[in-house]
């Protein structure tokens, strides 16, 4: 049974705009112009309670707007949306009441309150029961390793830190549905593993149903099975990394660490990427050209201290679906 | 309810914080008092026509306007709910599950009660207890004449903050229409200041303007409170003063609720 369902979800913005210069300016006063913008063109997708699911797309492509409709913070102008048999704009204020949402740009917390002081406030804003919330607020100040930060202001946590109070602030009505907006944007090394480490946890054990935002593919790799790509407002693909992979080319990466500095080769379907010194890379294409039958060639050509296979990165194949989107939109 | 209440005592315990502010806050009150209390003093020595007030309860009554100004007067909406609402991360703000209105209410009340505890005490003390050691016995200002004042004030008083919160919400939502928010914020209080008393206390103005003062809010704000403490108004009065409070309090809520509603229809249509 699907935990999320969206369909058709298309949302228009009107733009005021007034054209340049003084004398446009005087225009705008009589007669103001605006400009349909269409952040989302018919959007739909379903979510299996547990899922964890990556939903990725350039700047602009309508991620944070289908954010904020699933919150219930905005309407859409059309199509439909279910969520735990709620349609959340309907019902804004007993759906917020049962999800969970981070954003990585703006902290839910209170700016100069210790941190104890908000979870106690969000407390009682979502009548949690005191019991409930105590075993809550234990668990999370365990896994996120909160306990020294308790007593702080929020204003003098470092982003890292922030990060882990704001996700334990959204955990602590137990809502089964996370949004998680760019949740590990600006956070150095540690702090993204822990952040990664504990949203895994979060749909491990309590079967959250989450989705998550970010341009970080690293993110993506460490914890969706499933990635939804967004750009200029439509689903470009849904599916797992692997499907991403395959269908946008079957590509491959071979490295080759050689002993002599002379390297020169050339097959069908094989292409030459990089040449440094002794380390060259070259791309092929597993269908024309078995990865065995490559290096047997290269192998029986050339003296070779190591060699690697390797899948192209994620964000090699993602920026070549947003290069798409980019031609897309210049053609209409 | 309990929500409310946490936020309350949460927002009030913060702007305790503020206690620099707050002395200089009560400096100037203090030298601005006595300067009214000196216009004042000029004023009925020289008058010959009798005047609906004394000047005893005159003097009193700018020095509570003095004490509860910033109590009592709405000076200002909510600033940062107003930079809130101008950034667009007012939206947040819906994610939680409770009544904006009440949420941002609950603020405004904090808002209003914390100068109580900072400038009003120390400057309730200062004018009652330590002008007349000084010598000023004339100018100071008086203890309720009976206990039936000082209840009747008590009343009034927190018909007055009721009344200043709700009108501190009506400026703050008015950012959800205006966005840049310091015209409605200049202009607006200027008027409440003086139809409240503040400037000159109404009982002084001209006959034929005082229905329409007394008719208004603010009236309830500052001007019948202190009037009640002052003893210019018999404390029987109150029960009309409660009544004019009341009916304001609810005009003005309801008009704050409404535009609260509309204000968020258009956000969750139109977006931050």
């Amino acid at each position: 049974m699907s935990h999320i369902t969206v369909e058709g979800l298309s949302k228009t913005f009107f733009v005021s705009e007034r054209s340049s210069g003084v004398l446009g300016s005087i225009r705008g006063l009589v007669q103001r112009q605006t400009r349909e913008v269409q952040a989302l063109k018919g959007v739909s997708f379903s979510l299996k309670r547990g899922e964890l699911v990556g939903y990725i797309g350039p700047n602009g492509a309508g991620k944070s707007t289908t954010i904020k409709i699933l919150s219930g913070i905005l309407v859409p102008s059309s199509g439909t949306c279910v969520i735990d048999g709620r349609t959340p704009w309907k019902d804004r204020i007993h759906h917020v009441g049962r999800i969970g949402v981070v954003f990585g740009q703006r902290s839910q917390l209170w700016w100069d309150l210790p941190v104890i002081e908000s979870f106690d406030l969000l407390r009682d804003i979502y009548r949690v029961p005191p019991a409930e919330y105590r075993q809550t607020c234990d668990e999370m100040i365990a896994l996120l390793n909160l306990e020294s930060l308790l007593s702080t202001p929020v204003r003098q946590l470092s982003l890292g830190q922030r990060m882990r109070c704001d996700f334990a602030a959204a955990m602590l009505h137990r809502p089964d549905i996370l949004f998680l907006d760019e949740p590990t944007i600006g956070l150095d090394a540690v702090s993204k593993l822990a952040v990664r480490k504990f949203i895994k946890k979060l749909n491990q054990t309590h079967q959250v149903t989450t989705i998550l935002t970010t341009h970080d593919m690293d993110d993506i790799e460490a914890l969706c099975d499933r990635v939804i790509i967004i750009g200029d407002g439509r689903i470009l693909c849904d599916g797992s990394l692997a499907t991403l992979r395959s269908q946008m080319s079957s590509r491959r990466h071979l490295r080759i660490d050689l002993k002599a500095d002379e390297f020169c080769f050339a097959a069908d379907g094989v292409s030459l990427l990089s040449q440094e010194g002794r380390t060259v890379t070259l791309a092929f294409d597993p269908i024309k050209l078995s990865a065995a039958s490559l290096i047997s060639q290269i192998t029986a050509h050339y003296d070779v201290a190591d060699l690697f296979v390797e899948n192209p990165p994620i964000e090699e194949i993602v920026a070549e679906l947003y290069a798409n989107v980019e031609e897309l939109k210049v053609k209409n | 309810m309990n929500a409310y209440r946490s936020l309350f005592i949460a927002r009030f315990a913060l702007l305790l914080q503020y206690r620099a502010a707050a002395l200089a806050g009560i400096a100037t009150q203090l030298f601005w008092g006595l300067m009214k209390v000196m216009v004042l003093k000029a004023f009925f020595s020289h008058t010959t026509a009798a005047q609906p007030m004394t000047f005893q309860e005159a003097a009193g009554y700018v020095w509570l306007g003095q004490a509860f100004i910033l109590a009592i007067v709405p000076w200002s909406g909510d600033r940062e709910i107003q930079s809130l609402i101008r950034s667009g991360a007012i939206g947040y703000d819906l994610l939680r599950p409770i009544d904006l209105y009440n949420f941002w209410f609950t603020r405004a009340l904090a808002m209003r009660t914390a100068p109580l505890v900072l400038r009003a005490v120390p400057i309730l003390g200062v004018t009652m207890l330590l002008l007349p050691l000084v010598g000023l016995a004339e100018w100071f200002l008086a203890f309720p004449a009976s206990f039936a004042a000082l209840a009747a004030f008590l009343l009034a008083f927190i018909g007055a903050i009721l009344l200043s919160a709700a009108l501190t919400m009506l400026l703050t939502v008015s950012m959800m229409w205006t966005l840049s928010g310091e015209g409605v914020n200049s202009l607006f209080p200027t008027l409440i200041i003086m139809f409240s008393g503040m400037i000159v206390p109404l009982p002084l103005f001209p006959e034929w303007i005082k229905p329409l003062l007394n008719a208004l809010p603010f009236a309830g704000l500052l001007d019948q409170p202190l009037r009640l403490f002052t003893g210019n108004l018999p404390p029987s009065a109150v029960l009309t003063v409660l009544l004019h409070q009341g009916f304001w309090i609810v005009v003005i809520v309801l008009l704050g609720r409404f535009l609260v509603s509309q204000g968020v229809n258009k956000l969750v249509i139109q977006g931050g």
